[in-house]
């Protein structure tokens, strides 16, 4: 492929980490006032969570909307600023970036976010669009070699270079997304946030783009955070899976183990809820609805935030918070219960 | 372009036509709209064209004195003996002038603050914004004649006035725009990207922000040409040789029992011109709220 320059692989060693974050917190300010504004609380939208992606990795962040999943990612993207907590991208901290080291990230990391329609300007062609992350870099200078570049990169995502000239309306959903995927690989990113990528696309389009996103990621040596609620979708292309729950890492592990042996009570109710597509099978397993609402992130619940909801909740349960703690290789979950379920031989 | 190119464009699937084919279509099939650019149109070329027009010098006396409308004078003469007619006409280049200049004006100015104010927020909005309420509070006319007679009467002064008059209608606009722009995604798209404040603003919040900001461009105008004839009306215009609309109609008052022609012609002259540009205006902001982000 053209697109790879033949240093491009030296940078790269799978299984290293490349970005982790410690004990990242986001707690939105809530204000009141018009004109004498005052602090009323914080929205913790992210409580410390501590994770890392691997290089190479697909790693997925699920939970329920809401959950901070998002905000994750923006932080990430240095689109918000975290309150507290680091994140190291290859052993940087990105707090301390200068303008400089600022564009350099940028060139390292990309995102395609979830609405194919309103992340695209809508008075920019597509070439313009794509072109932007190597304008702006300095990467090609010439309007030509930029115009070359873009078709190449449309050519990637399975576009016809004719599209380049088109704006983002007269195009499909599915083509669209593909020109939102083309841009974030413009710069040939290391790190790549898929924020939704593909909740927004119909099924069938949704298998194409996911498709494409494992062609990339092989031919481009990607590493994906991939931030999703389709929990078929999560499992079929994330190496490794994080579930949180108000702010929180509930559980992280390998995926396959994840729905195989999920540990967290919350994590097993996600997994009933995703329908399995047989009705016998569906008819006869065990569905783990639960109950009320998620609260709210301006004042979660004390101890294990997952108490008011959870089926195993005890007294222990509303003042303990409970740590992230391994329960098996590459598993780990945050479940007072679960000590217990080891430590006491059943 | 390489061929592949070139085929590939052939078998892509039609484009629409373009913006401009589109609101001339549009214009065509509005009355209104189709009536204001034909009046429009000729005081435009009044404007242009109007010391080939004029029957006669704008100043030049004669003691033809308050006669009505003839075949010697079209439209009749004043109280010196001035042909009407020529006079409105030179009246045409100066209130279109003003009104297109201060609009220019006033639209550089006020999106340039409206866009900084909305985009950067925190101090530098609440300086701008604060400045801008305390024009709000008052009348663009008010506003208008005070700086007149700070700067003085004159031409330049009277644009200068009457742009900085507007300046908050289009910042506020402006702001309100990037405001509800600058949470939409391909922004945050472009902040990953890399690209600077400046761009962001330039490239991906202003082109977004065009429609209402035109349909005010066009409701000002009137409201320039209007503010200029009034100004004019009250001698705070241009220097009182030059005949302008409001100047005209401001001398007519004291022959108004005897010499009708002389308030009903500038009068009119104005009604039309604003008339005209506001069925203009109501057909661009038709066309603009429907379209669905095509760039004209």
């Amino acid at each position: 492929m053209t697109m790879v320059d033949p240093d491009g692989g030296s940078t790269r060693r799978p299984g290293k980490p490349l970005l982790e974050l410690c004990d990242l917190r986001k707690h939105f300010p809530i204000r009141q006032g018009a004109l004498f504004q005052r602090t009323v609380g914080q929205a913790k939208a992210v409580d410390g969570v501590s994770l890392t992606i691997r290089r190479g990795e697909t790693l997925g962040l699920v939970g329920e909307s809401g959950c901070g999943k998002s905000t994750i990612g923006r932080c990430i993207l240095k689109l918000e600023e975290p309150t507290s907590g680091k994140i190291l991208f290859d052993g940087a901290d990105t707090a301390g970036f200068d303008r400089q080291d600022t564009a350099a990230f940028r060139r390292r990391v990309q995102a395609i976010f979830q609405d194919p329609f309103s992340s695209l300007n809508p008075r920019m062609k597509v070439e313009d669009i794509v072109g932007e992350p190597l304008l702006v870099h300095g990467v090609e200078r010439e309007h030509s070699a930029i115009a070359a570049r873009v078709r190449r990169l449309l050519d990637v995502c399975g576009l016809s270079a004719g599209l380049a000239d088109r704006y983002p309306h007269e195009m499909s959903g599915g083509q669209r997304q593909r020109v939102g995927i083309a841009r974030a690989l413009a710069l040939r990113p290391d790190l790549i946030i898929c924020d939704e990528a593909v909740s927004a696309l119909d099924v069938s389009i949704q298998a194409q783009i996911i498709r494409l996103l494992e062609d990339l990621r092989d031919e481009f040596d990607l590493t994906y955070l991939f931030i999703g609620h389709d929990l078929s979708v999560v499992r079929h292309i994330c190496h490794r899976v994080a579930v949180m729950y108000l702010g929180k890492l509930v559980e992280l592990s390998d995926c396959d183990r994840l729905f195989e042996t999920p540990q967290h009570p919350y994590t097993k109710a996600l997994l009933s809820a995703v329908p399995v597509p047989d009705p016998e099978i569906e008819e006869r397993r065990e569905h783990q609805v639960l109950t009320g609402e998620i609260p709210s992130p301006t004042n979660p619940p004390s101890g294990c935030v997952f108490h008011t909801r959870c089926p195993l909740a005890d007294a222990d349960c509303r003042s303990v918070v409970p740590e992230l703690k391994t329960v098996g290789p590459d598993h780990a979950a945050a479940c007072l219960k679960i000590d217990q379920r080891i430590t006491e031989p059943a | 372009m390489t061929q592949e190119a070139v085929l590939d464009r052939a078998g892509a699937a039609p484009r629409r036509s373009s913006g401009w084919a589109r609101f001339a279509s549009l214009i065509l099939a509005d009355k209104k709209a189709l009536v204001g650019l034909v009046i429009l149109s000729l005081f435009v070329v009044a404007a242009v064209l109007g010391p080939v027009l004029s029957p006669y010098d704008p100043n030049a006396m004669d003691f033809d004195m308050i006669v009505g409308p003839s075949w010697t004078h079209p439209l009749g003469t004043d109280d010196l003996g001035r042909d009407l007619l020529s006079r409105l006409i030179v009246g045409t280049q100066i209130s279109l002038f003003v009104g297109v200049s201060t609009v220019a004006i006033a639209l550089v100015l006020g999106v340039g603050l409206g866009v900084l104010a909305g985009y950067l927020g925190g101090w530098v909005d609440h300086v701008i914004m604060r400045y801008i309420d305390l024009q709000w509070a008052f009348p663009n006319f008010i506003i208008a004649v005070y700086l007149v007679a700070v700067l003085g009467t004159g031409l330049v002064n009277v644009i200068v006035a009457i742009s900085l008059a507007f300046v908050d209608d289009f910042a506020r606009i402006a702001r309100s725009m990037v405001l509800s722009i600058k949470e939409e995604q391909y922004i945050a798209a472009a902040r990953t990207v890399g690209v600077s404040d400046f761009r962001i603003m330039w490239r991906h919040i202003l082109p977004n922000a065009t429609a209402p900001i035109i349909v005010q461009a066009t409701v000002s105008v009137s409201y320039a040409i209007l503010g200029e004839a009034s100004l004019s009306f009250l001698g705070l215009g241009v220097e009182a040789a030059t005949p302008t609309w409001g100047l005209i109609l401001s001398e007519s008052r004291s022959f108004i029992s005897r010499a009708w022609w002389l308030g009903i012609f500038p009068g009119l002259a104005i009604m039309l011109t604003v008339l005209s540009i506001n069925f203009l205006g109501d057909a661009l902001r038709d066309f603009l709220d429907v379209r669905e982000g095509r760039g004209i």
